[in-house]
């Protein structure tokens, strides 16, 4: 009797559920329209909608290495499946030139598919959803004055249940917000157009949030830094491993320029997203850096261990002296001997000071490794990445460059630089796993070189 | 004193350990193969192997090299009996001014040794990091291709 009562139960809550799903699954299709000619968009709105698209970065997973620009198809990795980007061209068949302004709209605001099917979360809808009307009427202007291209993206590779759509709408009651965070009235005006721009269209938080086991954003532990694709997303928010805390002015000078003196250059993933920037306004730039630089909190005491008094001339005198005799190396930390490492400080000085202590400032020389996040980091990831692959240079701008040294360091020279300079430029915890962290990083993808030659090499 | 092994031949080096090879290369060693083009590692031109594997000599110190294979122009074949990657460069009068050659003549035999059945796109990514300001580029690729044909020939004795 008992068995029976709990069965009925359950039957009814699955229905009663399965009923839910099916009604918040459940949206119409918006009729397809013949796609609106270039022509009739306003220029001024097209270009309010490029500068826009700049901000969103929409390229960034919609345009793949050596792609056409928007035609999507780029792979990307979730821990439930690849996900494909989609061709957001005007083409009438393969992308969105069938789609009406109102069909755009919902889709930015409600992630649903013109057909009316519900798009993966892989499409940040959860931040979109914030972007106003009139934003979305600019983009949806630029996107459909956009050289249509005829292509389809190869179907998503989802394990079951996600590959069927329906289940999404499991996900949208669970997570997603039901409206903008709350406003920081008492702020000035760039720094709310900031927080529009940062928890919205710019979806900074779908990197630098750690996601939870459904692949949404952690609500609670907004900005505290996420790993992605093999990189650490830093934390923007008072977990910040910069050594000189970030202003809004050094936030502006690395979101235009893709380096800022004191902190060290974009690469990986970061440096597609600056390079997308480039189209971005002016204030939009400085609103965001605002409204990040006041998630870091009040700027803290200097973590760096130059505060200790040392200058630049002084470890200079310490490197020479290091090279010039192995066996007397001193570590930098308080000037104590720390752990030995003789190997890893022949390498950093015969390899890396010569331009990460040379005469020539950032950009034409290296950053001071004391400054720099990938070596405060909480792993190692980024700090291999960029030794092993450097950083190429980016088209048409005066960005740092760094050749890389996959094969001229080997497993073990590249384990014991690390620890180096772990160990001697910073006073944060020893990593772990170093030696599994460098094979994931050389069997990783070689990074991928910004603008032209990206673009030139997949043809 | 370091010694390092350079075309399969011991050499004791007098330098400092933060030399780089291709200073040791040229003025210890007079192998003048490599060049000095840039001396960042942007350019291409002082490209030589270690293990089998392209690096820029004029970033990389004598200090990482010990006990490592070193293999530069000199090392594939002679002016007699040049190798099949020297031959098909010459064949294809690939240089003019002739600066990046050899630095592009490393990187491809580096290739064509990992990857005997490159593609034309994979053979493009890999030139990718050389620069040739003469502009032979596309007789380079003509002479990688050439060079990836007789290596192929040579291995089923047909070549020579």
């Amino acid at each position: 009797m008992r068995a029976k009562t709990l069965a009925i139960v359950v039957c009814l809550v699955l229905a009663l559920g399965g009923g839910v799903l099916a009604f918040a699954a459940w949206h119409p299709a918006i009729a397809p329209i013949a796609p609106p000619a270039p022509a009739s968009f306003d220029p001024a709105l097209v270009k309010r909608g490029a500068a826009l698209a700049a901000v969103g970065d929409c390229a960034g997973c919609h345009t793949g290495p050596g792609g056409r620009d928007l035609a999507g198809g780029v792979a990307i990795p979730t821990p439930f499946g690849t996900v494909y980007s989609t061709n957001i061209t005007p083409d009438s068949e393969t992308g969105i030139g069938a789609w009406s302004e109102a069909a755009f709209q919902r889709a930015m605001s409600r992630g649903v598919r013109r057909d009316g099917a519900l798009l993966y979360p892989a499409f940040p809808y959860d931040h979109f959803m914030l972007v106003s009307n009139d934003d979305d009427r600019a983009l949806y202007a630029f996107l459909m004055t956009r050289p249509p291209v005829h292509t389809v993206a190869p179907g998503n590779e989802l394990r079951f249940p996600l590959n069927h759509r329906f289940v999404v709408a499991g996900w949208n009651l669970l997570f997603l917000r039901s409206g903008p965070p709350a406003a920081y009235a008492t702020h000035d005006a760039s720094f709310v157009r900031g927080e529009y721009l940062v928890e919205g269209l710019a979806h900074c938080g779908a990197c630098h949030t750690p996601r939870n086991a459904f692949g949404a954003e952690k609500a609670s532990e907004s900005f505290a830094g996420a790993t992605i694709g093999g990189w650490t997303a830093y934390a923007l928010n008072g977990a910040s491993p910069a050594a000189v805390p970030w202003t809004a002015e050094a936030l502006y000078q690395y979101l235009r320029n893709g380096f800022e003196p004191e902190h060290g250059t974009a690469r990986g993933p970061m440096a597609d997203v600056i390079a997308d920037l480039s189209g971005a306004t002016d204030n939009d730039i400085r609103a965001i850096a605002s409204y990040v630089a006041g998630q870091m909190g009040k700027a803290a005491e200097r973590k760096s261990v130059l505060q200790q008094g040392e200058s630049q001339a002084e470890r200079g005198r310490w490197v020479a002296a290091t090279s010039a005799d192995s066996q007397a190396v001193h570590h930098r930390v308080g000037g104590a001997v720390g752990n030995r490492n003789d190997e890893g400080a022949a390498i950093y000085a015969s390899t890396c000071a010569g331009c990460h202590e040379g005469p020539r400032a950032m950009p034409f020389g290296g950053i001071d490794l004391a400054l720099s996040s990938a070596v405060r980091g909480p792993s190692a990831d980024n700090l291999l990445n960029i030794v092993l692959h450097g950083v190429p240079a980016a088209a048409a701008s005066r960005r740092p460059i760094m050749p890389g040294f996959a094969n001229a360091l080997d497993d073990n020279q590249l384990g014991a630089l690390v620890r180096y300079l772990r160990a001697g430029f910073t006073d944060e915890e020893a990593w772990t796993g170093i030696e599994a962290a460098v094979q994931a990083a050389r069997g990783a993808e070689r990074e991928v070189t910004i603008g032209y030659a990206a673009r030139q090499a997949g043809e | 004193m370091m010694n390092l092994k350079v075309n399969n031949q011991p050499y004791n080096v007098d330098a400092d350990p933060r030399t780089p090879l291709l200073y040791v290369l040229r003025d210890d060693l007079k192998l003048n193969a490599a060049k000095f083009g840039c001396g960042l590692g942007q350019c291409g031109a002082c490209t030589v192997l270690v293990d089998g594997k392209p690096v820029f000599s004029c970033v990389t110190p004598i200090a990482l090299l010990a006990g490592k294979n070193i293999t530069t122009v000199e090392g594939l074949g002679t002016a007699q009996e040049p190798a099949p990657t020297q031959r098909a460069f010459i064949e294809l009068q690939a240089a003019q001014c002739g600066y990046c050659i050899p630095g592009m003549m490393m990187r491809a035999q580096a290739l064509l040794q990992a990857n005997p059945h490159a593609s034309d796109a994979e053979i493009r990514a890999a030139l990718e990091p050389h620069l040739c300001r003469c502009g032979t580029h596309m007789r380079i690729l003509r002479a990688v291709r050439r060079a990836q044909e007789l290596m192929k020939t040579a291995q089923t004795g047909d070549a020579r």
